[in-house]
């Protein structure tokens, strides 16, 4: 493979290991937090999708879309919290997984309901609809690069957040010891709606800005939610330094994965985690199950 | 009575250290325990008593040291290697087998002793060995007449006898107490005073335990630890009149209270 | 005793009615309820795990799917395999894949487990979709059903005939309830529902848990693939669609709805969920809507699942003597009963 070759498919592999740190990211929080098991994750990523091509074509532009849809999936995460999700808390994980499988089939009926079956596409924004020129023949298109860049922009917020806020201190104490935080009276229902919501959003905001560049199509979500599974249990669970490493490998993995062998690229990804549960069970940065 | 070879004793500890990361949980630590002989850890909160006894249980890694019983080296072996090998530990928190009966649970444990349970078709009810363990464990505990009760149901002190009552069923030859007394009112906790005191005749045991009297009226010898090193070892007497001890317990300045229950114990 | 038992009331009555089914059904009715049967086998093998040993599997279509394409490995184009050497095959290979895939996902618990296992019925998803082997995503046909044929040419029946796969499935469920029954009533039956109510208590008690973990995983494995080999006997197709983690999410479904850890509750889990899709599917193209809803309403209004209704209905009317760990353990109701009475 030659340099410029080799360069475009770690750039695809920066940016769509990115994305999935989006993804994961909420999930591992979701998790890590409030100790639920989000089926559900993959269904934020399709509904932010399907919102992209809704809000785009009544807005005129992408942005304008994602800024009106961000809202509204925050919301939604709230509302679903509230309604839902909090009330299974003393509940067995089981009864999450169910509840969560049966949104699943929920958001996909409506879905079909609201927009269809079929495939389609979303406009990338005018202004970044043009390619950097690689060679004479190759070139990079500049919209994947600002994937990349919204995507390490929202992993510097959350870095901020999470490491200098109170609130993020919270979060920290929240994932390292539940039961304890609850008791120094911190008002745990306000911790949870907001990281559902926050997670809920981080979902669909990778849907949205991934939908020019994937399509929008039906079965998304599913594809989507067993890998951001196979990062979350890589990186080690409530862990955003682990979502983020293992993120990157998973990208770079299956990138060069479909490349050099394409036979057995499907199974690249899990092969990796069959190799990370052999050597550490908790995940890269994960702490051991209690 | 003493079924152990007179010279090898139950439990030999040598320079037994563990480290959290930075903190240094238990430095250095020596001890003998010989069969038969009722052994007390004692010290301030944060001595690092419960370290030790999951240390010596398996259900901690030293950083260093041995960990000798009845000769043979088991540091770094798992829990359930430990256990195999004839020790018993109870919990300072109970940690039983809530929905089962207080039989079942001493039965389960009871089943641990057999060679294997990888036994699919024989139903088990026909296999008598751990009834009847399970039985005797309960009778020497006193919980024959809640033998049929689920385990949740019992009151506290009840629950902290079929903590005892459950390691028994195994047959054990060193017991590791954490706590037995923890929670538990004077009525309740003068019943597992006379437990124990009926056990030691034929086990060896180590017992973390901050009730002085107790201490005081059940140990042959006891170890006083603070802040992870062993600051005195010795019989009751050397212990109580301790300069070194004193010292320790008025340093640490919260064990007052101790200290006066030290000055009262018999 | 007396006590009036829904583990075996219930199945025996239900036994007793579904062997009449092909005397009273049309052919649509007997081949549908022989489909549920087989569904039966394979929620009660996700049972073992779920329910008794408190492991839950979100990739428990892997090894049902192993089978299915073990069995379409091992027929002839034209002619039909060997039952009785194509059956133990394929369940030797399910456990094959359940110990190898149990050796790596038993080592982590927790979520991680749920999501592992997930991870790698998913990995063997992508190997039949994608690696061409077997007819690739297209999918292989079996056009003879495999036949019983025993050295001397006896043939004690005819899996082409409805009626005769009706009782075979039937007794394929009646026995591996047996068989589960009788392994929780075991020394292994009691390890593993002690490894679910306190693992931890288990190892310090001198228990090598995983080791169970891992037989429970293979045996639940081998029962799974029987499930798997009897269902491509009957619809004569496999492809990767087999080991959908859907099919993996519907059977634990079933299972949780059914009420985990008696066994007959995933029975009835099964029923009921493929009674419900059977109705609602005729009434409209988008009837996962209100199964969606159907399940989230579940998880709400039937804490217990299914098989909690007629404990709390039926079954409470005397108390037993010494209750069974295995039915005491898995029933909350009749544990605060006697808690009541202490």
């Amino acid at each position: 493979m030659d340099f410029v070759t080799f360069l475009i498919q770690v750039l695809n592999s920066v940016q769509y290991g990115l994305l999935l740190f989006l993804l994961a990211s909420g999930l591992t929080l979701i998790f890590g937090i409030m100790g639920v098991i989000n089926l559900a994750h993959g269904s934020f990523y399709m509904l932010g999708a399907y919102l992209a091509l809704s809000l785009t074509q009544y807005a005129g532009n992408l942005f304008l879309g994602i800024a009106l849809g961000l809202p509204l999936a925050v919301l939604f995460g709230l509302v679903l919290e509230k309604l839902f999700i909090a009330r299974l808390y003393h509940r067995d994980h089981l009864y999450q997984v169910l509840l969560t499988y049966g949104l699943i089939l929920v958001f996909d009926e409506l879905r079909s309901l609201i927009w269809g079956n079929d495939v389609h596409g979303v406009p990338v924004p005018k202004a970044l609809d043009w390619s950097i020129p690689l060679t004479d023949t190759l070139s990079y298109p500049v919209y994947r690069l600002m994937i990349s860049a919204i995507c390490l922009a929202v992993a510097g917020a959350m870095y901020v957040l999470i490491q200098k806020t109170r609130f993020g201190m919270m979060i920290r104490a929240g994932v390292a010891n539940r039961e304890m935080t609850q008791s120094l009276g911190i008002d745990i229902g306000l911790v949870h709606g907001f990281v559902f919501a926050l997670g809920v959003a981080l979902a669909a905001l990778a849907g949205m800005i991934a939908a020019p560049v994937s399509s929008v199509f039906p079965g998304m979500g599913g594809q989507i939610l067993i890998i951001s599974f196979v990062v979350v249990v890589i990186g080690g669970i409530g862990s955003i330094k682990g979502a983020l490493a293992a993120a990157l490998l998973i990208g770079f993995a299956d990138t060069f994965g479909k490349v050099l062998a394409p036979q057995v690229s499907g199974m690249a990804v899990y092969l990796v985690m069959a190799l990370v549960l052999l050597l550490r069970p908790a995940g890269l940065f994960g702490r051991t199950a209690a | 009575m003493r079924d152990m070879s007179p010279g090898i004793p139950a439990l030999s500890v040598r320079g037994l250290t563990k480290r959290f990361g930075g903190l240094l949980a238990v430095a250095d630590v020596c001890l003998d325990v010989a069969p038969g002989e009722i052994h007390a850890v004692i010290g301030p909160n944060g001595a690092g008593k419960s370290t030790l006894i999951n240390l010596l249980s398996g259900d901690l890694r030293p950083t260093a040291g041995s960990i000798r019983i009845n000769g043979t080296e088991v540091s770094g072996w798992s829990a359930d290697r430990v256990a195999r090998l004839g020790v018993g530990r109870s919990y300072q928190r109970n940690n039983i087998f809530p929905r089962f009966t207080a039989f079942e649970n001493c039965r389960l444990a009871a089943q641990a002793r057999l060679p294997s349970s990888m036994r699919f078709f024989r139903p088990a009810v026909s296999i008598r060995g751990p009834q009847e363990q399970a039985e005797h464990a309960l009778q020497l505990a006193g919980l024959d007449r809640r033998a049929d009760l689920p385990a949740q149901a019992l009151s506290h002190g009840e629950k902290r006898l079929l903590e005892i009552a459950m390691t028994l069923a195994t047959s054990p030859t060193l017991l590791l107490l954490d706590e037995p007394l923890a929670g538990t009112g004077a009525e309740e906790a003068a019943g597992i005073v006379a437990l124990l005191k009926r056990l030691a005749a034929e086990h060896a045991i180590v017992l973390v335990e901050h009730d002085m009297d107790a201490v005081f009226s059940l140990a042959d010898r006891i170890t006083v630890m603070v802040d992870g090193i062993v600051v005195e070892s010795g019989d009751p007497e050397t212990v109580r009149n301790s300069a070194a001890v004193q010292e320790a317990y008025l340093g640490t300045g919260e064990a007052d209270h101790e200290m006066g229950a030290f000055a009262d114990a018999r | 005793m007396g006590r009036l038992s829904p583990a075996l009331l219930l199945p025996l009555l239900a036994v007793a009615a579904l062997a009449a089914g092909p005397l009273v059904a049309g052919t649509f009715y007997v081949q549908l309820l022989t489909k549920i049967m087989i569904l039966v086998v394979f929620a009660m093998s996700l049972d073992l795990l779920v329910g008794c040993a408190g492991l839950v599997s979100l990739g428990h279509a892997a090894y049902f799917g192993v089978a299915a394409y073990a069995l379409a490995a091992l027929s002839p184009q034209y002619e039909a395999a060997n039952l009785w050497l194509t059956l133990p095959a394929a369940m030797a290979v399910s456990a094959l894949a359940a110990l190898v895939i149990g050796f790596l996902v038993l080592r982590t618990s927790g979520v991680y487990f749920i999501m592992a296992t997930l991870a790698f019925a998913q990995m063997l998803y992508a190997f039949f979709a994608e690696s061409g082997v077997i007819g690739g995503s297209d999918g292989v046909y079996i056009y003879s059903k495999p036949e019983a044929l025993l050295p001397g040419g006896l043939k004690p029946f005819d899996l082409e005939r409805t009626t005769d796969f009706y009782y075979v499935a039937l007794a394929a469920m009646a026995g591996v309830y047996v068989l589960l029954r009788t392994i929780l009533h075991s020394l292994f039956g009691r390890v593993l529902v002690g490894i679910r109510d306190n693992e931890q208590r288990m190892r310090s008690l001198g228990f090598q848990t995983f080791r169970y973990k891992l037989a429970a995983f293979v045996i639940s494995g081998a029962l799974a693939g029987l499930a798997g080999y009897l269902s491509a006997a009957q619809f004569g197709f496999v492809n990767p669609e087999l080991l959908n983690w859907h099919r993996s999410g519907e059977v634990l479904m079933m299972v949780i709805l059914g009420g985990m850890g008696s066994l007959y509750g995933a029975a009835l889990g099964a029923f009921v969920l493929v009674l419900v899709e059977d109705v609602l599917g005729g009434l409209t193209t988008h009837w996962l809507l209100p199964m969606g809803i159907f399940i989230i309403a579940a998880v709400f209004l039937l804490p217990e699942g299914i098989a909690g209704l007629w404990r709390s209905g039926l079954g409470r009317r005397r108390r037993p003597a010494a209750p069974d760990p295995v039915e005491v353990a898995t029933d909350a109701a009749a544990v605060e009963e006697a808690a009541a009475d202490a």
